[in-house]
């Protein structure tokens, strides 16, 4: 499967023979474990384990929580409560669902910052990227419809104001919001169909996972240096990599264990930390709480929707040019789709040859001011769209696009990128060879 | 372990023990102290039994538990009552509306145990069993909610609040009678003061002043809504703990495994 040259699986008894002959399936899985991956991975590495587990945890407590969950209006929130008072563990279970999905999104958000640091997206690795991209919004589309099924207020009118969005598409959106309700407004259609999709949608993810990792595995891993292994031969391989197991695995398990000690530290004693107190008011559709937020991890979207306001120059240049059919409204649909969109064209957006921000000067800067840009847009997406909020959303949501837009192609032009080393043997010895250079010739080679 | 300690004293060091009390809204949460705050509370069983007594004498007149279930009033980590007590108790306070009885006619029946409390019986009164948790009075420091960990979410402490709150002014707007109250968003709520002090008799001795039987009705309405929080704080508690084992034999064995591939490259240099 990989590109990378390396030991493959022989079978070597007269049963491995016979099955391997019919189904390859040791063959695949020991290809799978032992794929060959570069040795100077650091700690931003760990997030796909992390992501894996997060999925399988929300597979398992979700199939579980379905068992005693109601998708009807009168019915739905009661038997949210009937899970944490009756259902053995069911407490537990409700609250892992509901925090692994913020561990969920935590996992994302730094694996995909990891992948923009590190150049991950660009040539051979972009069908890998856009894969994660069409995941990332999945993910956002099953939590967005699970939040709603406890049917309490924000549950209600995050429903309400999200799908309201599509209303907001010229001539058509009318037509498109009552198909996504199943009726005029949010109501026991709505929950159904959400229901329906919450519980469909984490198996395509899976797949879409499936086919990730099959993508990653055959261009090979990215590494901090982004020089890729070198693959003349398997002895010339086998010095810039290390097999999966057991050096990483048990490396991401190890973070994945520390990662968890956190988050059950939450889970146990501070579950509703990022949680909204207004859905533990059942859903009522004649009173609209003081302020609808959204859960955390679609803030920093939710400021870019809020962001383009009627008085904007841009906004209003747009609605003239189109002749009113792109309003204030659209736009800031356009602009939350756009951001995620202008994201996933990343690889062709980015000009300079040099995939690691390790060795880009001047990228540095740029990124680590997208970072700081994008936990502002979080903290002001919750804030009350007024006042200087509005400034800060604007100045932030354009930068998003700045920085993919205008910042990515130019520097691939003026940015004098530093020298990289040849090769990851280079790199990894660099660092772990500092002490003692030169000094001990009876180095042992890394055991297969 | 030691892990989680230094993390609890970075935590306290970085926000501090007293912790910024945002308003909830407009209304001014007071930080009463509950023995069922931060990782190590516990509630406490015969506090809670007393706000179980100011909540069916009191506040039970107009405000349902429609999610509770009456049998639960005698599980571990709870008001604990034995059961024979929890049967009279639903006998004598509530009665239930059976479809079953008359022959498929329905009647009105003494609640058992296995019904839960009965539902909103005033207009306009809403149902306390998740009031605790619907109410969230900490927000702090700077709006981070992070002193969640130590005080909890702050419902409890606003119910408090909210019972202690009223200033004695009154309005009439469009009809009803406003009352003011500090705790309330918006300064006025159409709830009359339910409690002034010396409402109840408790069998224990304990106080009945004002503050104290709110404090007791306050933490019994967080059990209503958090019935397992016991429970989970003991998971939780071995979870961290295990986790934090488990965390460490793979550090070890990690530093083991690469111990030869990190040595290998001290004798190699990069050219």
């Amino acid at each position: 499967m990989s590109g990378i040259p390396h030991d493959h699986y022989e079978p070597s008894t007269g049963a491995e023979k016979w099955l391997h002959k019919r189904l390859p399936i040791v063959a695949l899985m020991y290809d799978t474990i032992m794929i060959p991956t570069p040795k100077n991975l650091n700690w931003m590495w760990i997030w796909g384990i992390v992501l894996t587990f997060c999925l399988v945890l929300q597979i398992v407590t979700g199939i579980v929580l379905a068992m005693h969950y109601t998708p009807h209006v009168d019915m739905a929130f009661a038997s949210i409560e009937h899970i944490m008072r009756n259902v053995n563990g069911g407490h537990m279970l409700r609250y892992l669902h509901m925090n692994g999905a913020s561990l969920f999104f935590v996992a994302v958000y730094m694996h995909i910052f990891r992948g923009l640091y590190y150049g991950s997206y660009k040539a051979p690795r972009e069908i890998t990227w856009i894969i994660g991209m069409l995941i990332y919004l999945l993910m956002m589309g099953t939590a967005f419809m699970g939040y709603v099924l406890p049917w309490g207020q924000m549950s209600f009118w995050g429903a309400t104001v999200i799908t309201g969005l599509f209303g907001a598409i010229p001539f058509i959106g009318e037509s498109i919001q009552t198909w996504l309700l199943g009726g005029p407004a949010v109501d026991n259609a709505t929950l159904n169909r959400f229901f329906s999709l919450h519980y469909l949608l984490p198996f395509v993810i899976a797949g879409l996972v499936a086919v990730h990792i099959w993508a990653f595995h055959t261009t090979g891993n990215n590494n901090p240096t982004g020089v890729e292994v070198r693959r003349a031969s398997k002895a010339e391989a086998a010095k810039d990599t290390l097999p999966f197991w057991p050096y990483y695995v048990i490396k991401d398990l190890f973070a994945l264990a520390l990662i968890l000690a956190v988050f059950f530290a939450i889970v146990g004693f501070m579950p509703n930390y990022l949680g909204h107190p207004d859905n533990y008011i059942e859903a009522n559709p004649l009173v609209t709480p003081a302020h609808i937020v959204p859960e955390w991890y679609f803030l920093p979207f939710y400021a870019i929707l809020r962001a383009f306001t009627a008085d904007v120059w841009l906004v209003m240049l747009v609605d003239w040019v189109t002749g009113g059919i792109i309003d204030a409204k659209f736009f800031g649909v356009l602009a939350m789709f756009g951001a995620i969109l202008v994201m996933a064209l990343a690889p062709w957006l980015d000009t300079s040859a040099v995939r690691s921000g390790r060795y880009r000067p001047m990228f540095k800067w740029w990124f680590w001011l997208f970072v700081v840009n994008f936990v502002v847009l979080t903290w002001v997406g919750a804030q009350p769209a007024e006042g200087i909020y509005t400034w800060i959303s604007l100045i932030a949501s354009a930068y998003w696009f700045v920085f993919f837009l205008v910042i990515l192609p130019l520097l691939g032009v003026i940015e004098k990128p530093l020298p990289q080393p040849s090769t990851i043997e280079d790199d990894f010895n660099e660092h772990y060879g500092k002490t003692e250079a030169g000094a001990g010739d009876a180095a042992a080679t890394p055991a297969e | 372990m030691l892990k989680k300690l230094t993390l609890s004293a970075a935590m306290t060091l970085a926000l501090g023990t007293t912790g910024a009390l945002a308003a909830g809204g407009a209304g001014h949460v007071e930080d009463f102290s509950f023995s069922f705050e931060g990782p190590f509370g516990t509630y406490d069983q015969f506090q809670l039994q007393r706000g179980l007594q100011v909540f069916t004498e009191v506040c039970a007149g107009c405000h349902g538990l429609q999610y509770v279930p009456l049998r639960t009033l005698g599980d571990p980590g709870g008001p604990g009552l034995p059961e024979d007590q929890v049967r009279a108790y639903a006998e004598q306070n509530f009665e239930v509306w059976d479809p079953e009885l008359e022959g498929g006619e329905g009647d009105f029946r003494a609640a058992k145990p296995t019904d839960n409390f009965p539902a909103v019986t005033s207009a306009g009164a809403p149902d306390l069993s998740m009031m605790a948790k619907a109410r969230a009075g900490f927000h702090g420091p700077y709006g981070l909610g992070i002193n969640q960990f130590f005080q909890g979410m702050g419902g409890a402490e606003y119910i408090a609040s909210l019972l202690t709150g009223y200033t004695g002014e009154e309005k009439e707007e469009a009809g009803t009678i406003l009352y003011e109250n500090k705790a309330f968003p918006g300064g006025w709520i159409s709830m009359a003061p339910p409690l002034y002090g010396d409402d109840v008799e408790y069998e224990d001795g304990a106080s009945t002043e004002l503050e104290a039987i709110s404090q007791d009705v306050a933490a019994f309405l967080m059990w209503t809504a958090e019935p397992k929080l016991m429970a989970r704080q003991e998971a939780g508690f071995v979870a961290v703990l295990f986790l934090t084992v488990l965390t460490v034999l793979l550090y070890l064995t990690n530093k083991r495994i690469w111990a030869p591939v990190k040595k290998g490259a001290k004798g190699q240099p990069a050219e």
